[in-house]
């Protein structure tokens, strides 16, 4: 079976779970989290799979051992109004198999709070600091979760949609 | 893959592997963790005995540099732990120029933010510009022509050149060695004109735009940059003439802020940093991007990871990006330079000022932008200092709804501790030059 990634054959847009799973069963990222997946998006060449946000550091482990040995990003994106309001999302790379895949999780706007992937990659640290300065997301179990751009008594998380870009608060 | 001179540190292992693909297992020490700025004032209060009890252990000391101090490229401020003169823990404390723009960028349409990425790495704007493009360009599905292509792979290499030149003057003058600094700009001055006549502007260019490239360039252009090329192989022999055997450059870099292939994976560490210390992976060759797959460039590596090997290998990077250039230059298609999309791309000002069409098209891009498709996507481009990405959220209107840079700088600042630690203070100097931060891009 040719690589799905540069068969042209493939479909440009997947949605649903299942559909990704069958239009790209050999890729190394369906295979190695298939338990972990709520949801898969196959767009405009990118993959994008959902996890459930009690289990991301089972999905970074399991994304670690299928060959995504680099963790690139991290950054939410503010839904607001939408519930499940804040995602997380993980940019991850493999250095050998040359992709990249993106993990998704969404968390509610009453205490967001996900586990901190720092114990898999030490390089999670300041993009886990910085969503939480930014966005007020918690991250448990992150040595020091403390406000790295904005000044420690700074009042409100700015990249929140309700936080104006411009004017008066 | 070509391994620059191998000059093996004492007592490091050579590391075989140069794809990282074995190490993916690699379980890191919680030690990898850099500590915050309260850590390193906790910690270094725990290591004070009792007054008197022990006068050896008593005398650590929590030192502040900066963040006006001018071997920091900018505003970093950085908090040790220091015993004698031997760094215990460092603590680099940032945010002094953030100035919010991934919050600015929501406000604006898609072509407005194009300036602002000038401004975040500000020694790589046309990289900075390629990358913002490529990802809009990805969820507008744009087909750029091949001629954009060759010249947005032109101006990234000069870029790169520029970027690798302001690196070494400053890197060289914070070791001591000022001459260097002057001559490095000389060369970098004839690089901001040639982008000065392409694009009117020296450092801010804007040039690479959604959907291809701002202006034709001007008609001699292509003379000057290869005359700038003929001369720029001497030059770099002229830096190397200066440094590459002075005593106290050798004895200033080699051995210094040693990072294992292990840890810089674990660190997010990217860029020249990452080759340095023997992973070969570049995502001009690795994930081709604009074009690259067309041209031949060799990826320097170096398997010793040290001061002494980042500066071999950037030494050498721009000795493939006159290659690249060259390639650029005398593969250059012909053809347009912006894709045709005429309600996303202005129409060039003649035809604005005689069609009725271009005119409409002008006037709603300009007070109304164009709308996007909805997605999010991610580009990934080399800039000189690393893995730049730009991660791109649309919703479907002509604003993004959400622009986030993944910047090489800040999470190569991440493994600053984990090279400086058990070094001298002066060795942390040596290693925030090695490392080539901007602090623009860290605190965007």
């Amino acid at each position: 079976m040719p690589d799905p990634i540069t068969n042209p054959s493939t479909p440009t847009a997947i949605f649903g779970k299942d559909a990704v799973a069958e239009a790209l069963a050999d890729h190394a990222a369906i295979r190695g989290l298939a338990p972990l997946i709520t949801d898969a998006k196959w767009d405009r060449k990118e993959l994008t799979l959902t996890v459930d946000p009690s289990n991301i550091i089972a999905a970074m482990q399991a994304a670690q051992a299928a060959g995504y040995n680099f963790f690139e990003d991290a950054t939410a994106v503010d839904w607001y109004p939408t519930e499940p309001r804040f995602q997380i999302s993980y940019s991850i790379l493999s250095i050998s198999i040359k992709q990249r895949i993106r993990i998704v999780a969404r968390l509610s706007s009453d205490s967001p709070r996900i586990d901190s992937i720092t114990s898999v990659w030490p390089s999670a640290n300041f993009y886990e600091r910085e969503i939480f300065d930014l966005f007020g997301v918690q991250f448990s179990g992150h040595p020091r979760l403390t406000r790295i751009m904005m000044p420690d008594n700074w009042e409100g998380h700015p990249l929140r949609k309700d936080y104006p870009v411009e004017g008066y608060r | 893959m070509a391994f620059v001179e191998e000059l093996e540190a004492p007592g490091v292992a050579k590391k075989k592997d140069t794809t990282g693909a074995t190490l993916a297992g690699f379980r890191p020490a919680e030690d990898l963790i850099i500590p915050d700025v309260k850590d390193v004032v906790e910690s270094s209060t725990g290591h004070h005995h009792p007054h008197g009890s022990d006068p050896v252990s008593d005398n650590t000391m929590v030192l502040n540099m900066g963040p006006q101090h001018p071997s920091t490229h900018g505003v970093l401020r950085l908090v040790l732990e220091v015993d004698g003169e031997t760094v215990i823990s460092c603590a680099p404390d940032i945010g002094y120029l953030h100035t919010g723009i991934e919050k600015t960028c929501e406000a604006k349409f898609y072509a407005q933010v194009t300036p602002m990425t000038d401004r975040i790495d500000y020694l790589c704007p046309m990289t900075n510009n390629t990358a913002y493009a490529l990802a809009v360009e990805k969820l507008l599905e744009l087909e750029i022509p091949e001629r954009a292509q060759y010249l947005r792979v032109l101006f990234n290499e000069l870029t790169r050149i520029q970027s690798h030149l302001v690196w070494l003057g400053t890197h060289a003058m914070d070791i001591g060695a000022l001459t260097v600094f002057l001559y490095c700009f000389r060369e970098r001055e004839d690089i901001l004109r040639i982008f000065e006549a392409v694009s009117g502007q020296r450092m801010m260019t804007s040039y690479v735009r959604i959907g291809g490239i701002a202006l034709e360039p001007p008609l001699d252009i292509y003379k000057r940059i290869r005359e700038f090329l003929r001369i720029f192989p001497s030059k770099i022999e002229e830096y190397e003439g200066l440094l590459n055997a002075n005593p106290i450059w050798m004895g200033r870099l080699k051995g210094v802020g040693y990072l294992s292939p292990e840890n810089a994976i674990a660190l997010g560490v990217t860029g020249p940093p990452l080759r340095a210390s023997g992973i070969d992976f570049d995502v001009r060759r690795d994930m081709p991007y604009s074009g690259y797959e067309k041209f031949k460039f060799n990826v320097p590596v170096s398997t010793v990871g040290d001061v002494w090997a980042r500066y071999i290998v950037r030494m050498q990077e721009m000795r493939e990006s006159v290659k690249i250039c060259l390639q650029a230059l005398d593969g250059m298609p012909e053809g347009r330079i912006v894709a045709y999309a005429p309600k996303i791309i202005l129409p060039d000002r003649e035809q604005m000022k005689t069609q009725m069409e271009s005119l409409i098209h002008h006037f709603k891009i300009v007070t109304e932008g164009f709308q996007v498709p909805t997605g999010e996507v991610t580009s990934s481009v080399e800039a000189p200092h690393g893995m730049m990405n730009y991660y791109v959220v649309s919703d479907g209107t002509a604003k993004p709804y959400r622009v986030h840079m993944r910047n090489p700088d800040f999470a190569t600042l991440q493994a600053l501790e984990t090279m400086c630690k058990g070094q001298l203070i002066a060795d942390v100097v040596a290693v925030i030059g090695s490392i080539d931060i901007v602090l623009g891009a860290i605190d965007r």
